[in-house]
């Protein structure tokens, strides 16, 4: 029967949430199982609707498993929409605070939901569906596991519900980036070692002789990342059948784990990751090997290293000890070098072939993530900097240095490997249209730019008032006049949003063409070369 | 060649390259963050630190369910500015009770770290109903519904062996007396003298202005009202706490 | 435990420990012979699909 397992398991587990919801000891949770039983059944509904009886034809075990891959790339492309319409909606709600809507939609429980999903849903489906493509490509193997690829997929899917509908009913353990409680937790550690097992069990099986360095960089990712929720999700349940649960670590001790974590979500889930997709991604639509490949070892090494030490720079004045504040600071700096050698190592790939840049829209938007990576990862260490983060601290600087990275590198890169994998999944000759993708580049590029020169001028200026002195000693400005000073700023902003938010839709809207095999009429970019003259 | 030639193991064998690069990322986490629970420095000497009472405790459940790290800190700097405007900066042993910390990152509000006693209650909760009709540049939400939540009393000794568990000292009597402290810090009607004993400097009374009802915004305005105010800084040695 | 014990420990041994594996790297990069492991493994993504 084909899905018989799928069906059979979906549903015990919609069983044993219909208990819990039964058994709940709160009703945050009994509303929680309640969500978890709707989509179950649900599935175990569109499952027995697609079964059937009838033998099924052997699986080719030559040939690549790529249907995880398609639905990880449109779950992307779903995920990227959803995730910056959510930031545009916060960024108004600073803007125009009537716009929160509470209890579900206030601020305070939106904000989760908008980095959760753009880290996790959007980079997360992404750094997913690319290893698994570059993972099989470069290893010339099969995924391993069989239908466990498809488990880790629909798992993790599943994890981003029950993370997005736990905030907005207000279920979360008040961690950044960590906020999903203790259940949704398992279940994500559940999923990540089923990823780990198909990552590396194709790796093993490869028929190369050399596992390609795009690889290390995806498996130190899945590894570490597994090592940072563990750690710092550790916590005791209120009760088995309840919402709540108290963390293992208190104050500075929490503080630290947390922001350990913290830096490496962005050190491995938004950096390392990420490398993975630009080391074969970059040589492969430009067609040339990687700049250096002795570079990217040391790259590597260098920077999974010296990453897991950043963390206490987001503690700098706190009541963190200073012996760790300076550690954090002097290894933040070093990070600068192996990240601009990565840099490095990815622009000079192009070297010989820079005129692709004029012609060819997807490298286009890579060599503009692997400028912003440049960019984010200078402006990072110079922030870890204790007499500059005595300044940014606290303030939107803080803000729009993530958002360049974020729309920046993760963004960009991502956005250039779907338009480089989807013709490839969906066998097509080309993008629906390949100048679409110049005008994503352009409304992206414009909307990152304002959104991070606001956040600049916002943060230092409010970081500046919070601290002016007059003359007769007194503080100048009381905090409410420097709230009130950033309501342009904050208009602005939304504004940046909503431009890369219409590059989103763009490439929502090329990539579903694409799959649904149209081509629009269009001429090629770069233009008929012009006949030469004859001199007057 | 002998060891260069080993090179082709590493570079080769995934299992091993595994292993590697998780012994590599293991490395800064250890030497970060183990010493912090082992150097007897790290936390520093104090009086007048207490686990929270239940009703603050339930209070700072609905402060982290609202999210409000988002936008406020609980970390004052030691810095002029900071120190003028929210008070002495912050210690390690103010947060020593907090499963999680609520140190916050970003403050597109004020620091909280101590807001306690620095308000009215019925500036709280006018605040936290219509925040422009009190601050008219605020851009914080409303929390009106937290006044017509009842706060449910219910086994909430459970949460307080939660905190046991991860080495909050709750005594047994503070655990029998759940849900009993609970109802009293919230209902100054009732025989205080049991919660006083209890939890030294805890604030009593009707907080929501309904002394009909505990609700969640008593809770919340119960937690606010204390933050900060434990420590005894005139027994506080800060040269002997050097860091 | 002493601050003071470990602050030692960490700009002597830790500090040569660091060293070594930096300089483990580069001789693990640039060792004799690996240029051309490395040119084979740079050509993998571009071999076919």
């Amino acid at each position: 029967m084909k899905y018989g397992s799928a069906i059979i398991g979906t549903g015990i587990a919609a069983f044993f949430a219909l208990l819990a919801a039964g058994l709940a000891k709160d009703e945050l949770f009994a509303s929680h199982m309640g969500i978890l039983v709707i989509v179950l059944i649900g599935a175990v509904v569109v499952l027995m609707r697609q079964t059937s009886f009838t033998p099924q034809p052997a699986v080719d075990m030559s040939a690549y498993m790529d249907g995880p891959i398609r639905y990880g790339v449109i779950a992307t492309v779903f995920w990227c929409v959803v995730g910056l319409l959510v930031g545009v909606v916060i960024a108004l709600q600073l803007a125009y605070p009537d716009l929160n809507v509470e209890p579900f939609l206030s601020f305070g429980r939106v904000r989760p939901l908008h980095t959760s999903a753009v880290v996790f849903a959007f980079g997360g489906n992404a750094l997913i569906a690319t290893s698994f493509y570059v993972v099989q490509r470069t290893s010339r193997a099969r995924l391993f596991g069989g239908d466990l690829a498809w488990f880790v997929f629909w798992g993790y899917q599943l994890f981003i519900v029950m993370a997005a509908t736990g905030y907005l009913l207000g279920i979360t353990q008040g961690r950044e980036y960590a906020e999903p409680e203790w259940y949704v937790d398992l279940w994500l550690t559940i999923v990540w070692v089923c990823y780990l097992i198909v990552f590396l069990g194709t790796i093993l099986r490869r028929k190369e002789p050399h596992i390609y360095v795009a690889n290390w960089f995806y498996l130190s990712f899945i590894v570490t990342v597994a090592m940072l929720h563990i750690v710092n999700n550790l916590a005791v349940p209120v009760s088995i059948t309840g919402s709540k649960s108290y963390s293992a670590f208190a104050g500075v001790q929490d503080a630290l784990t947390q922001w350990w974590y913290g830096h490496n979500a962005v050190g491995f889930f938004l950096t390392a990751g990420f490398l993975g997709m630009m080391y074969y991604f970059v040589p492969k639509q430009a067609n040339r090997p990687v700049y250096s490949y002795r570079l990217s070892i040391i790259h590597f090494w260098a920077l999974i290293f010296l990453y897991i030490w950043a963390g206490p720079h987001h503690l700098h004045y706190t009541a963190l000890p200073d012996w760790a504040q300076t550690l954090g600071m002097v290894f933040s700096i070093m990070l600068w070098m192996p990240s601009w050698g990565g840099m490095i190592n990815g622009l000079m790939t192009l070297s010989g072939a820079w005129d692709k840049i004029r012609t060819d829209p997807i490298i286009r938007m890579m060599v503009a993530a692997i400028a912003f990576y440049g960019m984010s990862t200078f402006e990072g260490p110079m922030m870890s900097i204790k007499a500059v983060n005595s300044l940014s601290h606290y303030t939107d600087w803080t803000i729009g240095h993530v958002h360049s990275g974020a729309l920046g590198w993760v963004g960009m890169i991502t956005f250039g490997a779907v338009y480089f994998l989807v013709p490839k999944l969906w066998n097509r000759e080309r993008l629906y249209s390949v100048r679409m993708v110049t005008w994503h580049f352009w409304f992206a590029t414009l909307g990152l730019v304002v959104y991070a020169a606001v956040m600049w001028v916002s943060g230092i200026q409010q970081g500046l008032m919070w601290r002016e002195y007059d003359q007769q000693g007194f503080l100048v400005y009381s905090f409410a006049e420097t709230v009130e000073a950033m309501h342009l700023y904050y208009v602005v902003r939304a504004l940046g949003g909503a431009l890369y938010l219409i590059g989103g839709l763009i490439m929502a809207w090329n990539v579903t063409m694409t799959i649904l095999g149209y081509q629009r009429d269009e001429q090629e970019i770069g233009g008929a070369v012009p006949a030469p003259q004859a001199a007057e | 060649m002998g060891i260069l030639d080993k090179h082709a193991i590493l570079e080769r064998n995934a299992t091993l390259l595994l292993i590697g690069s998780f012994l590599v990322v293991t490395v800064g986490g250890i030497v970060e963050i183990a010493p912090l629970f082992y150097l007897e420095n790290t936390i520093e000497k104090v009086e007048g630190m207490r686990p929270y009472s239940p009703l603050e405790l339930a209070g700072r459940n609905i402060y982290i369910r609202e999210g409000c790290y988002a936008c406020h800190s609980q970390m004052i700097r030691p810095f002029r500015d900071e120190v003028e405007r929210y008070g002495h900066y912050s210690l390690a042993a103010e947060s020593m009770y907090d499963h999680p910390f609520q140190w916050g990152s970003k403050r597109t509000g004020p620091d909280l770290a101590r807001v306690g006693n620095r308000y009215s209650n019925e500036w709280h909760v006018q605040h936290l109903t219509e925040p422009r009709d009190v601050v008219p540049e605020s851009m914080m939400p409303s929390y009106a519904f937290l006044k017509s939540k009842p706060l449910p009393v219910k086994d909430f000794a459970t949460h307080l062996k939660a905190n046991a568990a991860v080495g909050v000292p709750y005594s047994q009597d503070m655990i029998d007396n759940a849900d009993a402290d609970l109802r009293a810090q919230a209902d100054p009607t009732v025989d205080t003298s049991g919660i006083e004993g209890r939890y030294p400097k805890a604030r009593i009374g009707d907080f929501d202005g309904n002394p009909q009802a505990i609700t969640e915004m008593d809770a919340l305005v119960a937690y606010l009202q204390m933050l900060g105010t434990l420590v005894d800084f005139k027994t506080y040695d800060e040269a002997g706490s050097d860091r | 435990m002493e601050y003071q014990q470990l602050r030692t420990f960490a700009d002597s041994w830790g500090l040569l420990a660091m060293t070594l594996f930096f300089v483990g790297t580069l001789i693990f990069a640039f060792r004799p012979g690996s240029r051309k492991s490395a040119d084979e493994a740079a050509q993998i993504p571009l071999k076919d699909d």
